[in-house]
């Protein structure tokens, strides 16, 4: 039987979530507050301002999803900060708290050699830190092999693959993404598996993250067959 | 509407996910109440999102308060009081906002698990808090400068709530309990947003006698120095001497603004005699359906205000796929990202080279409103604010970081 419709070890339950937003009356008016208040505030705080890009630009360009990079550039003119900030491999970490010890240092470092005065945002243009709570919400759509996966795949929200890869691996702390390990461990496809999870994620827009997953399935699926999927 | 009637607009998908979300409130009955079922940014939510709520199964009911014309004098005056007017306010107000709110308290029958209340009209029911039920409170109004008299005074009531929701962190201040934010929506069925044929929107512009072989460039705003009007002529002159065009600026008469008389009158002094500038006072009842018109009609939308709260016209505007010149204040730059979804401007003369390049780069003007539609599609419409209300409703009785359902 083809690996395209093998049934998997254990079905994959798909789930999505969506976020509410919790204002911390955290402001950050230059580089030195926002370090500071960046070492205080929880995980969730952090969490947000490095992703809420994602979910919210869907189908735009694939700006960083890094707010603290967009404000240091473009509120306070830092630009070769904000692009060290935007450049973070987010990838690369495995928690939040790393991810929080990387931004610091990199502010702290610059604050360490800059020499000018420290630059204000104007009035009304200040940081607000942001709390996001995740509510996970079972879909009710379950794969059981391959084939189902990229069936419903293709008709999830973003929302779902969003949780999948981005906040499964990273808020979880699972240091994977849900559909490399799925793949990987229960659909019998490690090569599909290593694929995505070698994906640059951050890169992507979320439908083209979602178009590029079901085109590597796909293209294996091809030349596992020999034939198109059906 | 029904809500599988708004999965023409936003998918299948996001429906789904709303019905699975509402299936974990369906034993839990929401009762909101405001101050009217008529009139008002508040009346128009309510009325589109209580039935959307009741489609998916959730026991939503919507009440409203009764008091006498001076109880509502009284709260008018605290509401201009929130946006930092201290005229009116004296002791007689507070005294009048207490001995009816008695009054409301006795009569109000308070039977919600949710008791979702509106702004700072019904605020007093919060004394007929029970430990079974919860509540909230929702605040449409800027109150980052209020008369600090007023909010102190509402604020004793605001802190006994379970949580409070405001549109934006520039329109809040500090409170003792949970803080959260809920941007606000327009619904794309409505009067303002719905599709127009042709034939209407060349009705409207017969209407108002504008030349529809004329590009046309719009602001619509209440008539308020805040929305810079005078700015906004200007800049239309600037772009008026390469671009043969007309300018529209349209809105309403606020019958509680003494300032829109004098704004009218420095306006149509600036206009002069020129024939290609078209300033329009709607009437009230046509305003929804002829600003739709007048929208859909433009080339250009222009929205050059000083200071904003959240633009919903910003909202509207960039709904109906046209390229828009905004000013990067309030809630603009959530809206807008510069040359992607809009252009975000800071002078006349920004404004007016970024209506040029638009009106001789039609294309780039078309990509600019077919991205700045898609965002609106995605982010800012009333089935987005549903989610937003019902993960509220959940947070009440769970309050983690992670919430699994």
């Amino acid at each position: 039987m083809s690996r395209w419709t093998k049934k998997a070890r254990n079905p994959f339950h798909f789930y999505t979530s969506v976020i509410l937003k919790e204002l911390t009356w955290k402001k950050a008016r230059n580089l030195r507050e926002l370090v500071e208040i960046i070492k205080e505030v929880p995980g969730s705080v952090i969490y947000y301002h490095t992703h809420i890009f994602l979910q919210r630009q869907h189908s735009f360009s694939p700006d960083p999803p890094n707010a603290f990079a967009n404000w240091v550039s473009r509120t306070l003119g830092e630009y070769k900060l904000g692009e060290e900030l935007a450049s973070i491999d987010i990838c690369s970490f495995n928690t939040i708290r790393e991810l929080r010890g990387k931004i610091i240092r990199i502010i702290e470092n610059y604050l360490f050699d800059s020499k000018g005065p420290l630059r204000y945002a104007p009035p009304g243009e200040e940081f607000d830190f942001i709390k996001a709570h995740s509510f996970v919400v079972p879909t009710g759509f379950k794969a059981n092999n391959l084939k189902e996966f990229a069936m419903i795949l293709e008709k999830v929200t973003i929302y779902s693959i969003y949780f999948h890869i981005f906040e499964a691996r990273l808020r979880l702390e699972k240091g994977f993404n849900d559909f490399s390990f799925w793949i990987g461990t229960s659909a019998f496809a490690p090569e599909v598996a290593k694929n995505i999870a070698e994906l640059d994620p951050y890169t992507f827009n979320m439908e083209a993250l979602r178009r590029r997953i079901l085109d590597i399935i796909r293209n294996w699926c091809s030349a596992e067959q020999g034939i198109g999927p059906g | 509407m029904r809500i599988a009637d708004y999965e023409s607009i936003v998918g299948k998908d996001i429906i789904y996910e709303l019905g699975l979300i509402s299936k974990k409130l369906r034993k839990k009955k929401v009762q909101c109440i405001n101050s009217t079922k008529l009139g008002g940014g508040v009346a128009e939510i309510l009325s589109r999102i209580i039935p959307l709520l009741c489609d998916l199964g959730i026991d939503a009911t919507w009440d409203i308060i009764e008091a006498d014309p001076d109880y509502f004098n009284a709260t008018k005056a605290f509401h201009n009081a929130l946006h930092g007017k201290s005229e009116g306010i004296t002791k007689s107000v507070f005294d009048k906002f207490l001995s009816t709110g008695r009054d409301i308290l006795r009569s109000a029958k308070i039977y919600g698990d949710i008791v979702f209340i509106h702004d700072p009209q019904p605020i007093m029911l919060i004394e007929n808090k029970k430990p079974a039920n919860k509540w909230i409170w929702r605040c449409h109004v800027d109150v980052s400068n209020p008369y600090v008299e007023v909010w102190e005074f509402l604020k004793r009531f605001i802190e006994q709530y379970d949580i409070s929701v405001f549109s934006s962190p520039n329109f809040t201040r500090q409170l003792k309990i949970p803080q959260f934010l809920v941007t606000p929506s327009i619904d794309p069925f409505s009067e303002k947003n719905r599709e127009l044929t042709s034939e209407e929107i060349e009705n409207v512009l017969e209407k108002y006698e504008i030349d529809k072989n004329k590009p046309i460039i719009t602001q619509v705003s209440r008539f308020d120095y805040l929305k810079d009007p005078v700015g906004v002529i200007d800049a239309y002159r600037m772009v008026k001497k390469y671009v043969d065009c007309q300018l529209i600026l349209a809105g309403n008469r606020a019958a509680d603004d003494p300032e829109t008389d004098k704004v009218l009158a420095e306006i149509m002094q600036k206009k002069g005699n020129d024939p290609d500038i078209h300033v329009l006072v709607i009437e009230p009842e046509k305003n929804d359906f002829d600003i739709n018109g007048i929208q859909r009609a433009s080339n250009v939308i222009i929205q050059k205000s000083i200071r904003e709260g959240f633009a919903i016209t910003v909202t509207e505007a960039l709904w109906k796929a046209k390229p828009v010149v905004a000013s990067a204040v309030g809630g603009i730059p959530q809206q807008i990202r510069h040359r992607h979804s809009g252009l975000l401007c800071r002078t006349v003369g920004g404004a007016a080279m970024m209506i040029r390049e638009l009106l001789n780069n039609p294309e780039y003007a078309k990509r600019l409103g077919r991205n700045g539609k898609e965002h609106i599609r995605r982010n800012f419409l009333s089935t987005r604010h549903l989610r937003d209300y019902m993960l509220l409703f959940l947070y009440l009785y769970n309050t983690e970081d992670i919430i699994y359902l």
